[in-house]
Protein backbone atom coordinates (compact mmCIF):
# COMPACT_ATOMS: atom_id res chain seq x y z
CA UNK A 1 0.00 0.00 0.00
CA UNK A 2 1.18 3.53 -0.75
CA UNK A 3 2.34 5.71 2.10
CA UNK A 4 -0.68 7.80 3.04
CA UNK A 5 1.40 9.96 5.37
CA UNK A 6 2.57 11.63 2.13
CA UNK A 7 -0.87 13.24 1.70
CA UNK A 8 -0.19 16.97 1.85
CA UNK A 9 3.42 16.58 0.73
CA UNK A 10 4.58 19.63 -1.23
CA UNK A 11 7.15 19.12 -3.97
CA UNK A 12 9.91 21.70 -4.30
CA UNK A 13 8.73 24.38 -6.69
CA UNK A 14 10.64 24.91 -9.90
CA UNK A 15 10.63 27.27 -12.86
CA UNK A 16 10.94 26.41 -16.53
CA UNK A 17 11.28 28.47 -19.70
CA UNK A 18 8.62 27.87 -22.34
CA UNK A 19 10.63 27.83 -25.56
CA UNK A 20 9.15 28.72 -28.93
CA UNK A 21 10.83 25.74 -30.59
CA UNK A 22 9.42 23.40 -27.97
CA UNK A 23 5.91 24.70 -28.65
CA UNK A 24 6.40 24.21 -32.40
CA UNK A 25 7.56 20.63 -31.80
CA UNK A 26 4.59 20.03 -29.49
CA UNK A 27 2.19 21.38 -32.15
CA UNK A 28 3.77 19.10 -34.76
CA UNK A 29 3.54 16.07 -32.46
CA UNK A 30 -0.19 16.55 -31.86
CA UNK A 31 -0.92 17.39 -35.50
CA UNK A 32 -1.91 20.97 -34.71
CA UNK A 33 -1.89 23.01 -37.95
CA UNK A 34 -3.41 26.30 -36.76
CA UNK A 35 -0.57 28.81 -37.41
CA UNK A 36 -1.15 30.64 -34.12
CA UNK A 37 0.61 27.69 -32.43
CA UNK A 38 3.76 27.96 -34.57
CA UNK A 39 3.96 31.48 -36.03
CA UNK A 40 4.29 34.52 -33.81
CA UNK A 41 2.78 36.95 -36.31
CA UNK A 42 -0.30 34.72 -36.72
CA UNK A 43 -0.62 34.50 -32.93
CA UNK A 44 -0.43 38.30 -32.61
CA UNK A 45 -2.94 38.80 -35.42
CA UNK A 46 -5.31 36.53 -33.44
CA UNK A 47 -4.93 38.73 -30.35
CA UNK A 48 -2.31 36.78 -28.41
CA UNK A 49 0.84 38.51 -27.17
CA UNK A 50 3.03 35.61 -28.38
CA UNK A 51 2.62 31.96 -29.43
CA UNK A 52 0.26 30.42 -26.85
CA UNK A 53 0.99 27.02 -25.32
CA UNK A 54 -1.84 24.62 -26.30
CA UNK A 55 -4.37 23.76 -23.56
CA UNK A 56 -2.72 20.55 -22.36
CA UNK A 57 0.83 21.94 -22.28
CA UNK A 58 0.64 22.57 -18.51
CA UNK A 59 1.18 18.85 -18.11
CA UNK A 60 4.48 19.20 -20.00
CA UNK A 61 5.51 21.97 -17.60
CA UNK A 62 5.06 19.36 -14.84
CA UNK A 63 7.55 17.08 -16.59
CA UNK A 64 10.18 19.81 -16.89
CA UNK A 65 11.21 19.69 -13.24
CA UNK A 66 14.50 18.32 -11.92
CA UNK A 67 12.91 14.82 -11.89
CA UNK A 68 10.46 13.96 -14.70
CA UNK A 69 7.96 12.49 -12.22
CA UNK A 70 9.12 13.21 -8.64
CA UNK A 71 6.08 11.30 -7.39
CA UNK A 72 7.76 8.03 -8.45
CA UNK A 73 10.58 8.48 -5.95
CA UNK A 74 8.38 9.94 -3.23
CA UNK A 75 5.95 7.00 -3.23
CA UNK A 76 8.39 4.39 -4.52
CA UNK A 77 6.30 3.67 -7.63
CA UNK A 78 7.21 1.36 -10.50
CA UNK A 79 6.56 3.50 -13.61
CA UNK A 80 5.35 0.45 -15.56
CA UNK A 81 2.36 0.13 -13.22
CA UNK A 82 1.28 3.78 -13.31
CA UNK A 83 -1.74 4.82 -15.40
CA UNK A 84 -3.26 8.25 -15.83
CA UNK A 85 -6.76 8.28 -14.34
CA UNK A 86 -8.05 11.84 -14.66
CA UNK A 87 -6.76 15.25 -15.66
CA UNK A 88 -8.37 18.62 -14.99
CA UNK A 89 -7.09 22.02 -16.18
CA UNK A 90 -8.41 25.40 -15.14
CA UNK A 91 -7.33 28.42 -17.20
CA UNK A 92 -6.91 31.76 -15.45
CA UNK A 93 -4.62 33.20 -18.12
CA UNK A 94 -2.42 32.01 -20.96
CA UNK A 95 1.04 30.47 -21.04
CA UNK A 96 3.11 31.97 -23.88
CA UNK A 97 6.36 31.21 -25.64
CA UNK A 98 9.07 33.09 -23.76
CA UNK A 99 7.38 32.79 -20.38
CA UNK A 100 9.09 31.48 -17.29
CA UNK A 101 6.52 29.34 -15.50
CA UNK A 102 6.83 28.39 -11.85
CA UNK A 103 5.09 25.15 -10.96
CA UNK A 104 4.04 24.28 -7.42
CA UNK A 105 2.59 20.89 -6.72
CA UNK A 106 1.36 18.80 -3.82
CA UNK A 107 -0.18 15.43 -3.06
CA UNK A 108 -3.84 16.15 -2.32
CA UNK A 109 -5.02 12.61 -1.63
CA UNK A 110 -4.13 8.91 -1.73
CA UNK A 111 -6.84 6.24 -1.62
CA UNK A 112 -7.48 2.72 -2.83
CA UNK A 113 -10.27 0.64 -4.37
CA UNK A 114 -10.95 -3.09 -4.72
CA UNK A 115 -9.18 -3.86 -1.42
CA UNK A 116 -6.01 -2.17 -2.58
CA UNK A 117 -5.82 -3.74 -6.06
CA UNK A 118 -5.88 -0.20 -7.41
CA UNK A 119 -4.48 2.81 -5.62
CA UNK A 120 -5.08 6.43 -6.57
CA UNK A 121 -2.86 9.45 -6.05
CA UNK A 122 -4.34 12.93 -6.52
CA UNK A 123 -1.87 15.70 -7.29
CA UNK A 124 -2.69 19.43 -7.49
CA UNK A 125 -0.52 22.01 -9.23
CA UNK A 126 -0.47 25.73 -9.85
CA UNK A 127 1.30 27.63 -12.64
CA UNK A 128 2.52 31.19 -12.20
CA UNK A 129 4.30 33.30 -14.82
CA UNK A 130 7.25 35.70 -14.52
CA UNK A 131 4.83 38.55 -13.71
CA UNK A 132 3.45 36.64 -10.71
CA UNK A 133 0.17 36.00 -12.52
CA UNK A 134 -1.50 32.71 -11.67
CA UNK A 135 -2.21 31.43 -15.19
CA UNK A 136 -3.59 28.00 -14.44
CA UNK A 137 -4.35 25.19 -12.05
CA UNK A 138 -4.36 21.46 -12.61
CA UNK A 139 -5.46 18.35 -10.81
CA UNK A 140 -4.55 14.85 -11.87
CA UNK A 141 -5.21 11.36 -10.60
CA UNK A 142 -2.67 8.62 -11.14
CA UNK A 143 -3.80 5.00 -10.91
CA UNK A 144 -1.39 2.43 -9.53
CA UNK A 145 -1.90 -1.24 -10.47
CA UNK A 146 -0.87 -3.49 -7.58
CA UNK B 1 -21.53 33.88 -30.80
CA UNK B 2 -25.28 33.71 -30.57
CA UNK B 3 -25.26 30.59 -32.74
CA UNK B 4 -24.15 28.44 -29.79
CA UNK B 5 -26.94 26.87 -27.81
CA UNK B 6 -27.75 23.67 -25.96
CA UNK B 7 -27.38 20.84 -28.44
CA UNK B 8 -24.81 22.59 -30.64
CA UNK B 9 -22.30 20.00 -31.83
CA UNK B 10 -18.62 20.78 -31.84
CA UNK B 11 -17.13 19.87 -35.25
CA UNK B 12 -15.58 16.41 -34.83
CA UNK B 13 -11.85 15.82 -35.23
CA UNK B 14 -10.83 12.49 -36.80
CA UNK B 15 -7.22 11.48 -36.30
CA UNK B 16 -4.97 9.25 -38.36
CA UNK B 17 -4.17 5.81 -36.89
CA UNK B 18 -1.81 5.89 -33.89
CA UNK B 19 1.67 4.68 -34.88
CA UNK B 20 4.94 4.17 -33.05
CA UNK B 21 6.16 7.36 -34.73
CA UNK B 22 3.19 9.30 -33.31
CA UNK B 23 4.16 8.10 -29.83
CA UNK B 24 7.89 8.77 -30.26
CA UNK B 25 7.23 12.33 -31.42
CA UNK B 26 4.75 12.98 -28.63
CA UNK B 27 7.16 11.58 -26.03
CA UNK B 28 9.90 13.92 -27.21
CA UNK B 29 7.75 17.02 -27.59
CA UNK B 30 5.73 16.60 -24.40
CA UNK B 31 8.60 15.53 -22.17
CA UNK B 32 6.72 12.36 -21.16
CA UNK B 33 9.49 9.80 -21.57
CA UNK B 34 7.68 6.98 -19.78
CA UNK B 35 9.14 3.94 -21.61
CA UNK B 36 5.80 2.13 -21.54
CA UNK B 37 4.81 4.36 -24.51
CA UNK B 38 7.97 4.05 -26.59
CA UNK B 39 9.82 0.85 -25.68
CA UNK B 40 8.04 -2.42 -26.61
CA UNK B 41 10.37 -4.53 -24.47
CA UNK B 42 9.58 -2.42 -21.42
CA UNK B 43 5.82 -2.40 -22.16
CA UNK B 44 5.75 -6.21 -22.43
CA UNK B 45 7.65 -6.60 -19.17
CA UNK B 46 5.04 -4.33 -17.58
CA UNK B 47 2.36 -6.79 -18.70
CA UNK B 48 1.03 -4.85 -21.69
CA UNK B 49 0.73 -6.38 -25.18
CA UNK B 50 2.86 -3.57 -26.66
CA UNK B 51 3.50 0.15 -26.29
CA UNK B 52 0.29 2.17 -26.05
CA UNK B 53 -0.64 5.82 -26.47
CA UNK B 54 -0.13 8.48 -23.83
CA UNK B 55 -3.51 9.49 -22.40
CA UNK B 56 -2.33 13.08 -22.70
CA UNK B 57 -1.87 12.67 -26.47
CA UNK B 58 -5.60 12.03 -26.84
CA UNK B 59 -6.35 14.87 -24.43
CA UNK B 60 -4.25 17.11 -26.71
CA UNK B 61 -6.44 15.93 -29.62
CA UNK B 62 -9.54 16.90 -27.63
CA UNK B 63 -7.87 20.26 -27.04
CA UNK B 64 -7.37 20.64 -30.82
CA UNK B 65 -11.06 19.96 -31.37
CA UNK B 66 -11.96 22.64 -28.81
CA UNK B 67 -9.58 25.32 -30.11
CA UNK B 68 -10.56 24.58 -33.75
CA UNK B 69 -14.09 25.43 -32.66
CA UNK B 70 -13.51 28.41 -30.34
CA UNK B 71 -10.35 30.37 -29.68
CA UNK B 72 -8.22 29.12 -26.83
CA UNK B 73 -8.65 32.40 -24.93
CA UNK B 74 -12.29 31.36 -24.34
CA UNK B 75 -11.42 28.03 -22.77
CA UNK B 76 -12.00 28.21 -19.01
CA UNK B 77 -11.79 24.61 -17.93
CA UNK B 78 -10.96 21.30 -19.57
CA UNK B 79 -11.08 17.95 -17.82
CA UNK B 80 -11.45 14.28 -18.57
CA UNK B 81 -11.01 10.81 -17.25
CA UNK B 82 -9.06 8.22 -19.17
CA UNK B 83 -11.60 5.45 -19.68
CA UNK B 84 -9.62 2.94 -21.73
CA UNK B 85 -6.21 2.48 -23.27
CA UNK B 86 -5.51 3.59 -26.84
CA UNK B 87 -3.44 0.99 -28.69
CA UNK B 88 -1.29 1.14 -31.82
CA UNK B 89 -3.35 1.52 -35.01
CA UNK B 90 -6.42 2.71 -33.13
CA UNK B 91 -8.25 5.48 -34.98
CA UNK B 92 -9.44 8.14 -32.56
CA UNK B 93 -12.25 10.58 -33.22
CA UNK B 94 -12.99 13.51 -30.91
CA UNK B 95 -16.58 14.64 -30.53
CA UNK B 96 -18.50 16.97 -28.26
CA UNK B 97 -21.63 19.00 -27.81
CA UNK B 98 -23.00 21.84 -25.71
CA UNK B 99 -25.17 20.49 -22.91
CA UNK B 100 -25.83 23.61 -20.84
CA UNK B 101 -25.34 27.37 -20.85
CA UNK B 102 -24.37 28.74 -17.45
CA UNK B 103 -23.60 32.19 -16.08
CA UNK B 104 -20.21 32.31 -14.44
CA UNK B 105 -18.32 35.40 -13.23
CA UNK B 106 -20.56 37.67 -15.29
CA UNK B 107 -20.20 35.80 -18.59
CA UNK B 108 -22.08 33.07 -20.40
CA UNK B 109 -20.22 29.80 -20.53
CA UNK B 110 -21.10 26.73 -22.60
CA UNK B 111 -20.67 23.48 -20.70
CA UNK B 112 -19.66 20.87 -23.25
CA UNK B 113 -19.52 17.11 -22.95
CA UNK B 114 -16.53 15.83 -24.88
CA UNK B 115 -15.16 12.40 -25.65
CA UNK B 116 -12.55 10.56 -27.64
CA UNK B 117 -13.75 7.30 -29.18
CA UNK B 118 -12.21 4.45 -31.13
CA UNK B 119 -13.59 3.27 -34.49
CA UNK B 120 -15.36 0.50 -32.54
CA UNK B 121 -17.24 3.19 -30.59
CA UNK B 122 -15.34 2.41 -27.39
CA UNK B 123 -14.74 5.55 -25.32
CA UNK B 124 -11.13 6.32 -24.46
CA UNK B 125 -11.53 9.76 -22.87
CA UNK B 126 -14.70 11.21 -21.39
CA UNK B 127 -14.81 14.73 -20.09
CA UNK B 128 -16.09 18.23 -20.00
CA UNK B 129 -15.05 21.69 -21.15
CA UNK B 130 -16.26 25.14 -20.16
CA UNK B 131 -16.04 27.64 -23.03
CA UNK B 132 -17.01 31.32 -22.80
CA UNK B 133 -19.40 32.43 -25.53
Amino acid sequence: MLDKTKIGHEFPLFSTEVEKGRLRFFAEAIGERNPIYTDESAAKAAGYSAIPAPPTFMFSVDLDGPDMLPILKLLNLDIGRVLHGTQDFEYLGQIYAGDSITQKSKIADIYDKRNGALEFVVQESTYTNQNDELVGRAQQTLVYRN
Amino acid sequence: MTDISVGTEIPALKLPPITRTTLALYAGASGDHNPVHIDSDFAKKAGMPDVFAHGMLSMAYLGRMLTNWQSQAKLKRFSNRFASITHLQDVITCIGKVVELVEQDGETVARCEIQAIKATGEQTLVGEALVAI
